[in-house]
């Protein structure tokens, strides 16, 4: 019969081996990505898999030599960071007078948004690129930049909303009843109460913008092309490219996944430090 | 700035920017796949930009299925953002057709036309109008492990039937030793499983429509090509064959594990590549099986460079893809990676270089595959269509996607060759009725 104590360090020990487990297969992938692309083509067709092999760099070395990372980069960057830059002080707003000014179409409002998330980005790909063909907006960074904000602000809004519904509305009148502006209501009192919240909303849409291959993919060629449109030119339907793919995978991971490390302790004690948590 | 020097400073201003935009080079936007032949014409460019210095180069380098959609997003909607496409046998008399491409005349007397093989430049011709130039062309053909053969005292002929394929997978079939008989795409799509079946199928005398367009699955030789494949892959492929396409299968040859493979003939320079083949110097080629027929047989596939009306840099296009194209360009390909490495199945004069045969083993097969290969009598009865292991007409795609999915399905063990072929015929006979083809 176990006592208290040890089920108590029996559960801990569980929860972390499940925790661990979890982890792992998380992880899995990414690792297995990393290690292929220190493997030649061979050794990443090999069956079975291969986890001790002979580690080359040519794979990077092609990649650097057949490809400009460094500007398909800086495209990810503008436009991910452009997108959310102007999703947030959209989203802010919105979500604001949603939160505490709701009327009875809110509701309906906030799910009219998330409902434009069904819809398959296929079935509006021939308008969208007549507007951008129009507007002479293919293959820009401005007119990538408008998509993923319009694609992303549904969700940026739907969180910003619900960190803010969790703010007594007292707090934000006790403000006003000191004589604080509008801007100053929103800027001094709501942004740092929900400053936890609204972090993991800009690095959520940070993630999405990075990770977005259709809209990428169909509306750019050359000049705005991102990083998921050079990953896309490494698949080959004739000819063995894991091993490249992989290279430039994990070439195309690594300053979004640098960045989520860095921003993980300020995003955790922004979520834990809220004040009225 | 003195009034009197303000004159000159701004005349001269206005002269070099008038001469700079004059000499502004024109860039030329092209869309390509990563295909090895294609990434080699990339790192070439230089040499193109060295010799016309008023003409950029802009690649978009993207993945085959990939490509093809964005493509044609651009081109139906005339976007203007490409000004080459490289397009295959299946679009270009679609497309051109349509009026989306440039049709590809006046091309400069050393260009030698007469020297593309004519089956290429009929795949890529409509009512007699040419619309693309090709890169390199591919047929398919049977390659088969030399020192396997011997081993167990079998004899590949120069074209065998799918009934001694079978025989001599039954041989070679080792599964306990990792070494399967005959490695086959059984990954759905129309580019993948359905290109192998369709010219399987042709050789078992099948056809895709009758002569009134009416789909011709229910009959006795799609019946008895897909349940020979089906019996075929299942019992003496790899595990799994239902999700092998091309690349799956090179890797499983070029380490030794398929006694056979029938695939395109570019895998010839993949196989016997001594720096990704561990039987590079075991493998020896066959023409790809015959049946009832050896009509269509093989394949005929071109990947082909072609400017859509919308470009607003055609002259500077032509310019790039004649040269792409041309004898001087298999020259400098030859000069700079070796001469197996010249773009292969669209020149004669690159057959009639000794020094090539020499360097390529697969050449000969290549040549005589690529000669039996004709998209306009492809199939034992009449068919309406060109095309060999497709149906030039814009609804083949879909069909034959859909159509692609319930074959792998049956390799796969999900349904019966019979509930494919029922499925397939359902599909087929829907969506031509939709197309108005004809009425039921």
């Amino acid at each position: 019969m176990l006592t208290l104590k040890q089920r108590r360090s029996l559960t801990t020990a569980l929860m972390g081996i499940l925790a661990w487990g979890v982890a792992l297969a998380i992880f899995f992938p990414i690792f297995w990505m990393l290690l292929t692309s220190f493997k030649t083509e061979i050794d990443a067709f090999a069956t079975p898999p291969q986890l001790f092999f002979t580690p080359t760099l040519e794979n990077y070395t092609l990649v650097n030599e057949r490809s400009d990372y460094f500007h398909f980069a800086w495209n990810s960057v503008v436009v991910s960071f452009g997108s959310t830059i102007i999703g947030m002080l959209l989203a802010v707003p919105a979500a604001y007078s949603m939160a505490f000014f709701e009327t009875k179409r809110t509701k309906a409002t906030l799910l009219w948004m998330l409902s434009t998330k069904m819809l398959p980005p296929v079935g509006v790909l021939v308008p969208i690129y007549l507007l951008f063909k129009d507007l002479q907006m293919l293959d820009t960074r401005l007119g990538l930049t408008i998509i993923f904000t319009l694609i992303n602000l549904p969700i940026m809004i739907w969180m910003a909303y619900t960190y803010f519904k969790e703010i007594p509305k007292e707090v934000l009148e006790a403000a006003r009843m000191d004589g604080s502006t509008l801007f100053q209501e929103i800027w001094r009192v709501l942004l740092p109460m929900s400053k936890g919240g609204l972090a993991s909303t800009v690095l959520l849409s940070l993630i999405l913008s990075w990770n977005e291959a259709f809209w990428s993919l169909n509306l750019t060629a050359s000049q705005a092309a991102p990083l998921t449109a050079l990953i896309a030119s490494y698949s080959s339907p004739e000819g063995l490219f894991w091993a490249k793919l992989s290279a430039v995978s994990t070439l195309a991971c690594a300053p979004i996944l640098i960045f989520g490390w860095i921003s993980q302790k300020q995003l955790v004690r922004g979520l834990s430090f809220g004040a009225v948590k | 700035m003195s009034s009197n020097l303000l004159l000159p400073a701004l005349v001269t201003a206005g002269i070099l920017s008038a001469s700079s935009s004059a000499l502004a080079a024109t860039k030329v936007t092209i869309g390509t796949v990563n295909n090895g032949d294609m990434i080699r014409m990339q790192s070439l460019s230089d040499a193109f930009e060295a010799e016309y210095p008023h003409i950029d180069l802009d690649w978009v380098v993207l993945e085959e299925n990939v490509l093809r959609q964005r493509l044609t997003t651009d081109i139906a909607t005339g976007g203007g953002q490409f000004d080459v496409m490289t397009i295959g046998m299946y679009e270009a008399p679609i497309w051109g057709e349509k009026g989306w491409l440039t049709v590809m005349d006046d091309l400069p007397a050393d260009y030698d036309k007469e020297d593309i093989f004519p089956s290429v430049l009929g795949g890529l011709s409509k009512n007699g109008k040419l619309y693309a130039l090709p890169f390199y062309a591919e047929s398919s053909m049977t390659y088969y492990r030399k020192d396997l053969f011997e081993a167990n005292g079998l004899t590949m002929p120069d074209q065998p039937t799918w009934d001694q394929m079978k025989s001599f997978a039954k041989t070679l079939h080792k599964p306990d030793e990792g070494q399967y008989g005959i490695c086959l795409r059984g990954k759905a799509g129309w580019g993948e499983n359905m290109a192998l079946i369709t010219t399987m199928a042709n050789a078992f005398g099948a056809r895709w429509f009758d002569e009134e367009w009416k789909p011709e699955f229910s009959g006795p030789e799609w019946k008895n090509a897909l349940t020979f494949y089906v019996d075929l892959l299942g019992n003496y492929g790899p595990p799994g064959a239902s999700s092998n396409g091309f690349n799956e299968n090179l890797a499983l040859f070029n380490s030794g594990k398929c006694g056979m493979w029938v695939d395109a003939t570019v895998a010839g320079a993949f196989v016997t590549d001594e720096a990704q083949s561990k039987v590079a110097d075991k493998v020896d080629f066959a023409l790809a099986p015959s049946q009832k027929t050896d009509k269509g047989a093989g394949w005929l596939w071109s990947w082909a460079l072609a400017i859509p009306v919308s470009s607003d840099a055609k002259e500077a296009a032509k310019t790039f893809i004649t040269w792409a194209t041309s004898k001087s360009y298999s020259a400098l390909v030859a000069e700079t990676t070796g001469i197996a490495t010249i773009p292969p199945g669209t020149r004669a004069s690159t057959y009639e270089n000794a020094e090539y045969i020499a360097a390529a083993p697969f050449a000969t097969r290549t040549l005589e595959s690529m000669d039996k290969a004709d998209p306009n009598d492809a199939t034992l009865k009449p068919a309406p269509y060109v095309g060999v292991q497709f149906a030039a007409i814009p609804e083949f795609q879909a069909i034959a996607t859909q159509v692609g999915k319930l074959f792998s399905g049956a390799l796969a063990g999900s349904m019966s060759a019979e509930q494919a072929l029922m499925g397939a015929q359902s599909i087929t006979t829907r969506e031509m009725t939709r197309a108005r083809y004809y009425s039921n």
